[in-house]
């Protein structure tokens, strides 16, 4: 049977094509203003891409924030849940799941079988969230895609006073007028980050086996933050950080 | 080419009192609140509110702090040298030059609080530009106990100018079109004002007003403010400083939402801290200026 998993985030909506433990399709497209019609593009992109007929698949499960705007879905399972189940499938040692979103973030603890066990999220300031280098990016005057490959050239490390985002962007703008090189600033920017994140991983505990997934897994500035904050040399990224959500309600749409 | 508008601002203006002759003052002492967005320089001859000025806060704390003083000065004949003692407060406190001394401007919200709007104040919100605080005193505008939230844009007037901008809306005009509608909305739901930024683009494409978009907004802040209150606890009488005080879209809401009024007075209530800081700087005048 083939299942699909839809991942209704805040900024993409990733879809995922599932039969028999493989990956049949997968496509994303961004959010835009209606979420449903977002999702019905991105299923379709799949199905072209698993050369299958939209008859073809059985449920449909839904995750991410507008997993309940999605009427044409059988049911819905949390961030949490899919991450879990998506990050264990695809590394079956993996026990703590970090996700770093487009406007949210969670730390997940689970079980070999991707159970959630305990969780902690930040979902009301942009600050722990991909918002927060976005915002950065555009202080900065630079692509969001480069952000992260310009804070591996940092040569020294800055703090930043500011958590907030709002008030960072003041930071990162007055730190430019005091001629500071734009790649420790981005630095600056993601250990910021990173530390938001790492507090929140410390609230469920620290001591298994990581993996990092989200859309903002992508940003290799963020992920070098990432491991010198958290004190490990190595951390483990998922290949495709941004459709692990969707890869686990696909599989719980096959439960 | 059209100027560039900034929406986000207060007016700039200088005051001083004609009937004074501050020469004829036996002790001239000034306070001076370099605040993250706007700076205040308060003068007092003998104890009275003599002259002050409300400007911005500029790119460093001592040309803010000259920039205020000399506002405060301005068309009076009175020089620098002429004020025996200065007291500075604010984010820039410890940048003025000038200053013999700087105190916090918790303790000098409350005191300039404790002169404005008299000794029955108990609680004072001081929401400033880049951060609120709520802070209890005793009938001698004395600090007993404060919280404070510089953290986070949200509840502060920063979160504020960014909504104003975002809608092209004049800062002193958010208040009254924020009650030009005609059901008064839910507060907007996202905490975070970047968030909030999102949410309120959101509204708009879905057909929302400016208007009910700002109510909406000044709701949400109401209540964001009201949660820090609500730690402290407020005790009447109530009192708010800063420049949000000028914005009734906030204080209406707020009062409705703690179910306490809040004392007006004629002060524009941005000058608070500098007056607090100028009441300390005159007392410690009496005191010998040490």
């Amino acid at each position: 049977m083939i299942t699909t998993g839809i991942d209704v985030g805040a900024k993409t909506v990733k879809v995922v094509l599932m039969e028999d433990g493989k990956i049949r399709g997968k496509a994303k497209v961004l959010s835009g203003f209606d979420q449903e019609e977002s999702a019905r593009e991105a299923l379709e992109q799949a199905l072209k891409e698993a050369g299958l007929a939209r008859e073809a698949i059985g449920s449909i499960v839904t995750t991410g924030n507008g997993r309940k705007a999605i009427s044409f879905a059988k049911g819905d399972v949390t961030e949490a849940r899919a991450a879990a189940l998506g990050a264990v499938f695809l590394y079956p040692t993996a026990r703590t799941v970090i996700d770093v979103g487009a406007e949210e973030s969670r730390a997940i603890k689970c079980d070999a079988t991707g159970k959630v066990l305990d969780f902690a999220v930040n979902e009301k300031c942009a600050a722990g969230s991909g918002a927060f280098t976005e915002a950065m990016a555009r202080a900065l005057e630079v692509p969001l895609e480069e952000l992260g490959p310009l804070s591996l050239k940092a040569t020294q490390t800055i703090p930043m006073n500011a958590q907030c985002a709002v008030f960072a962007e003041s930071e990162v703008i007055s730190l430019i007028h005091s001629k500071t090189e734009k790649a420790d600033i981005a630095r600056a920017v993601h250990d910021g980050l990173s530390s938001r994140v790492v507090a929140m991983v410390r609230r469920v505990g620290l001591d298994s086996e990581l993996v990092l997934i989200g859309g903002v897994a992508h940003n290799p500035g963020f992920v070098e933050s990432f491991k010198r904050t958290v004190g490990l040399d190595d951390v483990r990224t998922a290949a495709e950080p941004d459709f692990v959500g969707a890869i686990g309600a696909a599989l719980a749409a096959a439960e | 080419m059209a100027e560039l508008q900034e929406f986000w601002r207060w007016t700039e203006y200088t005051w001083n009192n004609p009937d004074v002759d501050w020469r004829k003052a036996k002790r001239i002492a000034a306070g001076i609140d370099v605040g993250s967005v706007s700076s205040q320089a308060l003068i007092l001859a003998d104890g009275e509110i003599y002259a002050f000025s409300n400007l911005r806060t500029g790119s460093n704390s001592p040309d803010s702090a000259h920039k205020a003083v000399n506002g405060a000065m301005k068309d009076t004949g009175m020089e620098l040298s002429n004020i025996k003692y200065t007291v500075g407060t604010g984010y820039g406190r410890v940048n003025i030059p000038f200053a013999n001394r700087a105190i916090t401007e918790i303790a000098c919200h409350a005191r300039g609080a404790n002169f404005m709007a008299g000794p029955k104040i108990r609680t004072v919100l001081d929401m400033g530009g880049q951060d609120c605080k709520a802070i209890h005193c005793d009938e001698r505008g004395k600090v007993s106990n404060f919280l404070m939230n510089d953290k986070c844009a949200a509840g502060t007037g920063r979160g504020m100018e960014v909504m104003a901008d975002l809608l092209s809306i004049p800062i002193k005009e958010i208040g009254e079109l924020s009650y030009q509608v005609d059901t008064e909305p839910a507060p907007v739901s996202s905490t975070c004002v970047v968030f909030a930024k999102s949410e309120a683009l959101g509204l708009m494409r879905s057909g929302w007003s400016k208007n009910m978009v700002l109510a909406a907004y000044c709701s949400a802040m109401a209540h964001r403010v009201s949660l820090l209150l609500g730690r402290i606890g407020v005790e009447d009488q109530f009192f708010i400083t800063g420049g949000i005080a000028k914005n009734p879209g906030i204080v209406k809401r707020l009062e409705k939402e703690l179910g306490i009024e809040s004392v007006k007075t004629k002060y524009d209530s941005q000058i608070a801290g500098a007056l607090g800081a100028a009441l300390f700087a005159d007392t410690l005048l009496q005191k010998g200026g040490a």
